[in-house]
């Protein structure tokens, strides 16, 4: 069975570690909320200006005047802080988040990512995740292995690039692939989702990969 | 100098003219300055080009001046929630230049600053960096971009002095600091207007230099656009 949208926002928070600041993109990797694990300690950054978001509020305390980045209406804790967008994409273009979790439409093999636009189609812009991906030290993308019957996982993005070479690891619901982006050393997949087999992903699959020495065992 | 105005339409009297460029805080419609959005509406001043993250909702915040077809160009860098935006856009009548969202908020921060361009890595590689300069500065590519102002910023601010210094509430802070220091003239609307004094000098965001007109709008109606929530019996607390 290929994992499901929680079970991969699930191994996607394995990702995180104690002391992490993180922006988490729209979708999925909004969920991978639900499992930092007890004791540890993350701090979730919103690029509209908060650090420190909280959890939706309970009904009838809903305040117009605090929402995250999908402007969902969020709560504060007790590290939050609020701050402009300067100071916010200053965090983001700094260096200072450790961890972008987003989705995607493409990656390809040498770490480009695509996920904001198709030509022709109306285009609603990029947000924040062009400067989350140039700016955060490391970037996970969680996403469908496959669009219908086509392959996401490529050779060379087709569609318009959100970023070159900004990709370390994909999750998807066949398995998990990590990039390296910078060091030209490729992309390898290191696990398999429960009941999938390597065959079904290379078929899947029309980038260029290796298997990790424990999978090829 | 008398900062404070009555109402919204008379703090932006004199300062409209077609074919200027405005720029208007908020994200989403979390701290917009929804007053002097409707006397921008009122005054019938057209051919705008508008700086701002996103563009509204059909019916509320820019998207009020979409419908009365006053603005010529957007620029943005997520317009996501407008039907009209989408319908005028593909009829070839607006105009949409889009920045990422960062590299928006610097350029209006440098503006701002007088720092008429500057580096970024935000879009190397991308339809964004083309016909751009671009430079390496130790093994890095970056992109230059150019600083920006505005002719008029419009910002909304909580509370405000009527010196002009500006406090702002949890998340609606957003682009309204950095708008303010970025208009050659920047009108704010603020919820509660108060004397010098009454705020912290510590907790002021925005210092009076950076705000030329103020006008209070204790009745601002703020729209909350994805309201999420979670029942009270899943935190397990008691009901």
């Amino acid at each position: 069975m290929p994992w499901t949208r929680e079970q991969m926002a699930e191994r996607a928070a394995q990702e995180l570690r104690d002391g992490f600041y993180v922006n988490l993109g729209i979708g999925i990797p909004t969920l991978v909320s639900n499992y930092i694990p007890a004791g540890m300690n993350v701090q979730l950054q919103s690029e509209n200006g908060m650090l420190g978001t909280g959890p939706f509020p309970f009904e009838g305390e809903e305040d117009p005047d605090l929402i995250n980045a999908g402007k969902q209406t969020v709560t504060e804790l007790p590290t939050t802080s609020y701050f402009s967008s300067a100071d916010s994409f200053a965090m983001i273009r700094g260096g200072h988040i450790d961890l972008s979790i987003l989705g995607a439409m493409q990656v390809a093999e040498n770490g480009d990512l695509a996920n904001w636009m198709i030509p022709g189609k109306m285009v609603k812009g990029m947000g924040g995740a062009m400067d989350l991906v140039a700016g955060v030290k490391k970037v996970v993308i969680v996403m469908e292995h496959s669009a219908k019957n086509d392959p996401k996982l490529l050779k060379r993005c087709t569609l318009p690039l959100t970023g070159a070479g900004v990709v370390d690891m994909v999750i998807t619901d066949l398995g998990v692939f990590t990039i390296d982006k910078k060091g030209g050393g490729g992309m390898i997949l290191i696990e398999i989702a429960p009941g999938v087999t390597a065959k079904e992903i290379s078929e899947k699959t029309e980038a260029t990969y290796r298997l990790a020495p424990r999978l090829a065992a | 100098m008398k900062k404070v105005y009555p109402d919204a339409r008379a703090a932006l009297a004199g300062l409209l003219q077609d074919g200027m460029m405005i720029m208007a805080g908020g994200f989403g419609l979390c701290g917009i300055p929804e007053a002097l959005i409707l006397a921008i509406r009122e005054s019938g001043v057209k051919n705008l080009t508008v700086v701002s993250n996103n563009a509204g909702i059909d019916g509320a915040g820019l998207g009020l001046l979409l419908e009365t077809r006053q603005i010529k160009k957007m620029i943005s860098s997520y317009v996501g929630e407008n039907k009209l935006f989408a319908q005028q856009y593909l009829a070839g009548e607006l105009e949409i230049e889009f920045n990422p969202q960062g590299t928006l908020a610097e350029r209006i921060r440098a503006g701002g600053a007088g720092i008429p361009a500057f580096y970024t890595k935000t879009g190397v590689g991308t339809l964004i960096a083309d016909g751009k300069d671009e430079h390496e500065f130790d093994g890095e590519k970056y992109v230059l971009e150019r600083g920006l102002v505005a002719d008029l910023s419009i910002v909304h601010a909580w509370k405000g002095d009527t010196e002009g210094n500006l406090v702002y509430r949890k998340t609606a802070r957003n682009f309204n600091p950095v708008m303010a220091t970025a208009g050659r003239v920047t009108v704010a609307e603020v919820e509660k207007l108060v004397e010098p004094g009454e705020i912290d000098p510590d907790h002021i965001i925005t210092p009076g230099v950076f705000v030329q007109r103020i006008v209070p709008v204790p009745n601002a109606e703020k729209r909350i656009e994805q309201r999420t929530t979670r029942k009270r019996s899943e935190a397990g607390e008691k009901i």
